[in-house]
């Protein structure tokens, strides 16, 4: 006996999976690279990130032991650094271009962890100087990982095979990733080709839609678009958001988030000629009925409101935007939600906790959890006058195990609390910092990192920037959209002892 | 015939004595107290070892039998012996389970196991007790095709809201047929503007859910219905799937079970009904949850002496119809002795299904109305026969018999018929016929 604690992670098992997915980084880097040489700007912050992703990779790949299996601890710490890794490389493009706010190595790694746990919460404060290639490399970092990097991750590397199962559900934390083929490489596959095709199709929506109706909607924007819309993610290069196009163009990003916020394994059944299970999905109605009564609310609100200067159908059409954006987590603006009435900003702010379905492209709370605690609360309540009654909560006809509905309450009470917590800390750290941050504003803040939403009010409203909180707010902030982007749980457990050594 | 009988249990011994007089028997039983005293008791030949052993199966002579029940208390061995039968020869093989669910592998494939015919103990039990509280108004009831069509026929009161109705106004059900009407000791086949008079009595044929929904109409103070409460004392598979076929006929019960996890199965598996976990014998408990108010309880627990206990409460509680399943088939008359409304063993509805299929499977499955006028037979309709493809208006106007066609049952699931629907080979139809014309109908299917 030594006395030393062994360390009980086969870590260098989780140092490969790491390197092989900085490595494969460099081929989504190289889709910028042709955007910067097409409009001739400097392809040197692409090349440069690809070196350093290239470096990287070869160097976690050194430390592999193939006797080393990835097992569900292995699975934490990959989801965990692999996150935080392909963030810190994607900011690289950012400081070395040195543009604007961006030149700040804490505002390059804000953006890029914002863009990559498709949060869209910005810092930058003038759009216009920076390049074009450097801008699609943020739409690009939020088509990545909208889906989930590991997803993507199982589908292109082969080796994964039986620990895709276990990287999926420990990036999503969802007990049972319905696998749609025996082989789960597979299921990643049909998973990620349905993302792509409904990529392609947004873009092509967009596109011909630009061509019809408002120039401004070019090829380019088109494809940045496309890239945030279904990945939920809510980047635009246009300092207005979809509030820069026309109408027309509104509407068709609607649909785009309400499909990227529905569980992708039934919208692949609803595709192949099975709709019901996808229509008759309790979580579906819950997901669209909540969605729903809120867009009512807010309509009704701002089609009260005498200060609000919108027609009939903008009025409709903004209460419909902004909170399909806030619920499916985009974090897109149709207008400027800040100047809204109180009542209609509060309640797309309680709008950012529900989240779409669980096993899409949405962050948040979800709202599977939500209706399993709703349920399980109603259960509750029969069950204190019939003490003896057995009645178990159902999803969709089939039963929901104790153990679960107790994860679920634990989620959400942890979400809650931490949430709780980053509100104090940015109230406090603003004043200390000499910023001016209402409790509101800190709320909403909070909320709308952690939760991967993006724009928040105040300074942080949908046309501002993140840039005017303190540094050390935005560092944390960075943290807050890692943790928030996994699931909490990968985080959390690295930081306990067992995990490391019993 | 030559029958051979495996286990010499309470089912086989039935079975034995009521074929014994007019048919070879052989009954094979490991436990050779079994054998000796069967020998002595009925004229059939016993042989003692293990009815799955080829050998012993050989002894019976199985390549030559015409018949192989397999009854022991245990699945496997029935299906075993099945299959094991089936390789000496063609002998009509029939098992007897517990479990439901060799009951759906056997129905998607009936060949499966090698048997012929599956009889489900607990599931024949739970639906006979469904049919004993679901239609107390019925005359008659008798399951066709597998329980996936019912007959009953009910007597009609001068105060049922049918009577003076013409058969069209009375027939509110998508999958219901007025198949006869009995009137003074004379059958009628019904027409649409046919009407019924109090004191006929009518048999319908439908689907259970349709036949209960019926009965409902026609007798509203003794038909339970969804103001009915019905408790079920005991989550044992004989109380589960009382519970379930109840779900299924739109009756929803309380079903007691004392243990956590089977508590928790059953109502993981009975979305519409409400399972407590507790001692059904805690008379706190019973009050509290207002059981005595209950129009029906069926105890369904695991022992004699519990479903007597339980029993008992609920009658002293002030129920109106108590239900108790009895392993034992001696103590059904003690229960019933007691005041129990309906005593169900098991083995005896197992033993008299076996029975009765060993009669009918050579003439089909029969009901006998009405003191022989009429027969309601399940006939299975093969290839080329004379009833298959043509439209059933056709066959009506050209048979000259007194039928009407009650219900098809085709591929498992229920057909109602109509003037314009076809008949199809491997069609089982449900059919009521006057006495008089029986042997010609069957001779054409």
């Amino acid at each position: 006996m030594t006395g030393r604690t062994r360390i009980r992670v086969r870590w260098r098992a989780s140092a490969e999976l790491t390197g092989d997915v900085l490595a494969y980084l460099t081929v989504p880097l190289a889709f910028p690279l042709l955007v910067a040489l097409y409009y001739r700007e400097s392809p040197v912050p692409f090349l440069a990130a690809i070196a350093v992703a290239l470096a990287l990779g070869a160097g976690f790949r050194s430390l592999r032991d193939p006797d080393a299996d990835l097992g569900p601890r292995e699975a934490f710490l990959a989801v965990a650094s692999i996150w935080f890794l392909v963030a810190a490389v994607g900011a690289i493009p950012f400081v070395v271009a040195g543009t604007g706010v961006l030149s700040n190595p804490v505002n390059a790694m804000f953006e890029s962890m914002s863009g990559l746990t498709t949060t869209g919460a910005t810092v930058l404060v003038d759009f216009g100087v920076h390049p074009r290639g450097v801008m699609m490399w943020r739409q690009v970092l939020q088509w990545l990982g909208g889906l989930g990097i590991l997803i993507l991750a199982t589908a292109v590397l082969s080796e994964i095979g039986v620990g895709g199962a276990q990287l999926m559900e420990s990036e999503t934390q969802t007990r049972d990733v319905s696998k749609l083929t025996p082989k789960i490489s597979q299921t990643a596959r049909l998973i990620w080709s349905l993302y792509v095709g409904l990529t392609i199709l947004a873009a092509a929506t967009y596109f011909a839609l630009g061509l019809a109706v408002d120039p401004q909607m070019d090829l380019y924007n088109a494809v940045a678009h496309a890239f945030t819309s279904v990945s939920t993610a809510g980047f635009s290069p246009e300092p207005l958001s979809i509030g820069a196009f026309h109408p027309a163009i509104q509407w068709a990003v609607i649909p785009f988030m309400v499909v990227g916020s529905t569980s992708f394994v039934l919208l692949y059944f609803a595709i192949n000629g099975e709709p019901m299970r996808l229509l008759k999905n309790d979580e579906f109605h819950f997901y669209l009925g909540s969605m729903g009564v809120f867009a009512a609310i807010v309509a009704l609100v701002l089609g009260l409101d005498p200060g609000t200067p919108f027609g009939p159908e903008a009025t409709v059409r903004h209460a419909v935007f902004n909170v399909v954006s806030m619920v499916t987590t985009t974090g897109y603006a149709s207008a400027d939600f800040e100047l809204w009435a109180p009542g209609a900003k509060h309640l797309l702010f309680m709008g950012m906790f529900l989240g779409g379905m669980v096993g899409s492209t949405t962050c948040s709370i979800k709202s599977l959890r939500w209706m399993v605690a709703l349920k399980a609360f109603k259960r509750d309540l029969y069950t204190s006058i019939h003490p003896e009654s057995v009645r178990p909560v159902r999803n969709s006809g089939a039963p929901i195990d104790e153990e679960t509905i107790r994860d679920i309450y634990a989620y959400i009470l942890l979400s809650v609390v931490i949430f709780f917590f980053f509100t104090v800390f940015v109230v406090v750290d603003a004043e200390r910092g000499d910023a001016r941050v209402t409790e509101f504003e800190a709320m909403g803040a909070a909320a709308s990192t952690f939760l991967n939403i993006g724009p928040a009010f105040g300074d942080a409203g949908p046309y501002g920037t993140y840039a005017s909180f303190p540094l050390s707010t935005r560092a944390v902030m960075i943290v807050l959209m890692w943790i928030g982007r996994i699931e909490i749980i990968p985080v959390l457990v690295l930081f306990t002892k067992s995990f490391w050594t019993s | 015939m030559h029958v051979v009988i495996i286990g010499a249990g309470e089912v086989g011994t039935s079975t034995a004595a009521s074929l014994a007089s007019d048919h070879d028997v052989v009954v094979i039983d490991c436990d050779a107290d079994r054998t000796e005293d069967l020998k002595y008791q009925y004229d059939v030949l016993t042989i003692t070892g293990d009815g799955t052993d080829s050998s012993v199966q050989e002894r019976a002579d199985v390549a030559g039998a015409d018949m192989l029940i397999a009854c022991t208390d245990d699945d496997r061995t029935n299906l075993v012996a099945c299959g094991t039968a089936k390789t000496f020869g063609d002998p009509f093989t029939i098992a007897r389970v517990k479990s439901t669910s060799y009951l759906k592998t056997w129905e998607r494939d009936e060949t499966a196991f090698g048997v012929d015919f599956l009889v489900c103990t607990d599931l024949l039990t739970a639906e006979n007790i469904v049919r004993v509280i679901g239609l107390p108004a019925a005359v008659d009831v008798d399951p066709f095709a597998g329980d996936l069509v019912q007959m009953a026929e009910f007597e009609i009161g001068a105060e049922s809201p049918v009577a003076d109705q013409t058969v069209a106004e009375a027939d509110r059900f998508e999958s219901l047929t007025f198949v006869g009407i009995f009137r003074d000791g004379e059958v009628e086949i019904p027409r649409g503007d046919t009407r019924i008079c109090p004191g006929d009595r009518a048999v319908v044929v439908g689907s259970p859910e349709s036949v209960q929904a019926f009965a409902n109409d026609i007798a509203p103070d003794t038909t339970p219905n969804d103001a009915d409460e019905i408790v079920i004392v005991g989550g044992s598979e004989i109380g589960y799937q009382t519970a379930r076929i109840l779900e299924e006929r739109g009756l929803r019960s309380r079903l007691i079970e004392q243990d956590g996890e089977r508590a928790r199965w059953l109502a993981e598996q009975l979305p519409d009904t409400v399972v407590m976990e507790h001692d059904a014998t805690d008379t706190e408990f019973l009050s509290r949850e207002h059981v005595d108010e209950a129009d029906i309880v069926v105890t369904a627990l695991d022992s004699d002496e519990r479903n007597l206990l339980a029993a008992v409460l609920a009658k002293r509680l002030g129920v109106d119809r108590v239900v108790s399943v009895v392993d034992s088939a001696d103590y059904v008359t003690v229960f019933e002795e007691i005041g129990i409304d309906v005593a169900i063993n098991p083995r005896t509805v197992t033993a008299e299904e076996i029975i009765r299929f060993t009669f009918e499977s050579v003439a089909e499955n029969i009901a006998v109305l009405e003191n022989d006028r009429a027969e309601v037979l399940e006939l299975e309709l093969d290839e080329g026969c004379a009833l298959v493809g043509r439209p059933i208006r056709e066959l009506v106007e050209e048979i000259d018999a007194k039928f009407v066609i009650g219900a098809i049952v085709r591929d498992g699931e229920h057909v109602t018929p109509r003037g314009d629907t076809v008949l199809r080979p491997g069609d089982h139809v449900i059919v009521l016929v006057e006495t008089a014309f029986t042997s010609e109908l069957a001779s054409m299917a």
